[in-house]
């Protein structure tokens, strides 16, 4: 049982690292996660259906997220408007998208090669579930790696210059709107892997898979706040990975033993929305304090120079 | 070189909030020319500044840089000529990022591909360059952390880095207070010599429009109305500035007075 929260929450932190990309990095509020998660899914679970292989679906899955965000960016850029409208906009549109892909409201993998019927007879080794957590590990370590790469390179540094100040990434001739568009692209294109993943695991695709998706993945992100403080990208992903586990972890407890205290999962999105609120609220407490703490540690320094430099001198 | 050709900027045209901010400025900067801008609040300093830069599109007239035609060219295109530094110290960094990092994206100009530049030798140079400013043992700190002078100073070093051919400096010292302000004067006057750069300085301090810079222009009401430059601006004083200004403006009032007489 435990595997399979890990499961869960590892495939989803792929998701979480998408947003994270958008909502910390690019300071972006993106939500055409919603959409972009379900189309991953869909895009998956035809190409699955109709032979085209497990590593095309996942593949194409994020090509799907990716062209997604990079249509949100492009409404955002190009018509002027706020990127949370652009975002509301794209994710409505891929309602009806999802659809078309699917061809209904669902699409079932029963009795076909996936994801999670080829690893565990690969690692026969080892219990199915326990092969399954070991290839999401696998997957979810490939995606941390890429983003920690990507965030390292000279166009991931001006992406997040652009996401801290946009007037510095217009100063150095780049233009911000191509910056956006290859950041959203990125960030739903894990968006869609994440879908496509999750499609595989629980055995179907559903138009409705990314309901609630965007507040999720905030949770999980803002969980991760609380673990450690730092400013190094590979930390930042490895924060995003584990709030996101305690989070699934938290939901299962919900729903193994919310009855006790009268929570049912209908009371989820509720809870969800809390928590995030409530993280906020936390987050901005603790800034000041950081801040203030941040500054007596520069005096500190300062201080214990001008010491040392009166040391020398006697 | 930036010239200005009849370039007039009017805001919210056709509205009742309709504003003539530049009329009709006609203005020539050569290569290695260091120009002291001085003018009263609203006279269209800032407004000439965002025109230049690309900021703002403009309602009349041409802008040619290094004679061509930037008219109708984006803010980012024009940055590869044009460094520009704001009066607000937080606009020319990324807080959320390091100092290393910062320093890494602004050392070159235009579109970055997926390779990776910062490394231990370029740390080494930007320790090097950061040692002037006080700052070369913090090249990992978030540039958040910093003083509105560091941050202002660290500006100007990305300003340079990036090897612009003009920078403009909007009043860049005035939110500092005047320990800071002096050193990253100090600065940018040994920035703008080392790499001969033409420099257009918008300033408060008449003083220091006097001294410093071999042209001055002085501005009102979104026009051009004094401007000098070499030997008779060394001439000048700030009573003479100010008795200059007032002339000016005599001569104005005296005409609108003679039109409404008849």
């Amino acid at each position: 049982m435990i595997e399979g929260i890990f499961v869960d929450g590892l495939i989803f932190s792929i998701m979480a690292l998408g947003i994270f990309i958008s909502y910390k990095i690019m300071d972006l509020a993106d939500l055409t996660c919603d959409g972009s998660f379900a189309t991953g899914a869909a895009v998956a679970a035809v190409c699955i259906k109709s032979g085209l292989g497990i590593t095309l679906a996942l593949i194409l899955g994020f090509a799907a997220g990716a062209l997604s965000g990079m249509a949100t960016a492009l409404i955002h850029c190009r018509l002027r408007i706020p990127g949370l409208l652009a975002g509301i906009l794209v994710m409505t549109m891929l309602y009806s998208v999802n659809l078309r892909i699917l061809g209904g409201a669902n699409v079932p993998l029963l009795g076909v090669k996936k994801f999670y019927t080829e690893v565990p007879r690969i690692l026969g080794f080892l219990p199915s579930e326990w092969a399954s957590l070991a290839g999401t590990i696998a997957i979810v370590l490939l995606m941390k790696g890429l983003v920690d790469l990507f965030f390292r390179t000279d166009l991931g540094l001006s992406v997040g210059a652009m996401g801290g100040n946009e007037q510095v990434v217009i100063s150095q001739g780049m233009n911000p709107e191509t910056l956006k568009v290859i950041g959203l692209g990125f960030s739903n294109g894990l968006i869609g892997f994440s879908g496509a993943l999750l499609a595989q695991y629980q055995g179907f695709a559903d138009a409705n898979l990314g309901t609630g998706m965007v507040v999720q993945g905030l949770a999980a992100i803002m969980i991760g706040d609380f673990l450690f403080s730092t400013n190094r990208i590979s930390l930042l992903t490895l924060r995003v990975i584990l709030g996101s586990i305690i989070y699934k972890a938290l939901m299962y407890g919900g729903r193994k033993y919310g009855y006790l205290v009268g929570i049912t999962p209908n009371d989820f999105k509720l809870l969800t929305g809390l928590l995030v609120i409530l993280s906020l609220a936390v987050a901005k407490a603790r800034s000041g304090a950081s801040d203030r703490g941040a500054r007596r540690k520069a005096m500190d320094k300062v201080a214990a120079k001008a010491n040392g430099g009166c040391n020398a001198d006697a | 070189m930036l010239t200005l050709e009849h370039v007039t900027k009017v805001f919210y045209p056709g509205t009742v909030n309709e504003k003539l901010a530049l009329e009709d400025i006609s203005l020539t900067v050569e290569q290695g020319e260091v120009v002291c801008v001085i003018g009263s609040n609203g006279s269209g300093k800032s407004t000439l500044f965002n025109l230049i830069s690309g900021t703002y599109p403009v309602t009349s007239g041409r802008i040619i840089l290094d004679s061509k035609d930037v008219t109708h060219q984006p803010e980012y295109k024009r940055a590869f000529t044009i460094g520009r530094i704001f009066q607000d110290p937080t606009k020319g960094t990324a807080a959320n990022m390091s100092v290393e990092d910062n320093l890494i994206t602004a050392s070159r100009k235009g579109m970055r591909g997926l390779g990776i530049s910062l490394n231990d030798k370029k740390r080494a140079y930007f320790r090097e360059l950061l040692g002037p400013i006080g700052l070369s043992d913090r090249l990992s700190d978030n540039v958040g952390l910093l003083s509105g002078g560091q941050r202002q100073a660290l500006t100007l070093l990305m300003t340079v880095l990036s090897n612009p051919s003009m920078i403009l400096l909007d009043e860049h010292t005035a939110a500092l207070d005047p320990g800071n302000a002096a050193t990253v004067m100090n600065l940018t006057q040994k920035y703008i010599e080392k790499y001969s750069l033409t420099a257009v300085m918008v300033t408060h301090n008449m003083q220091f429009a006097i001294d410093y810079g071999n042209r001055l222009i002085m501005m009102d009401e979104g026009q051009i109305i004094f401007d000098v430059s070499g030997a008779e601006k060394k001439k000048l004083t700030v009573e003479r500035l100010v008795q200059i200004f007032k002339e000016i403006k005599k001569k104005e009032f005296a005409t609108d007075r003679g039109l409404l007489a008849i």
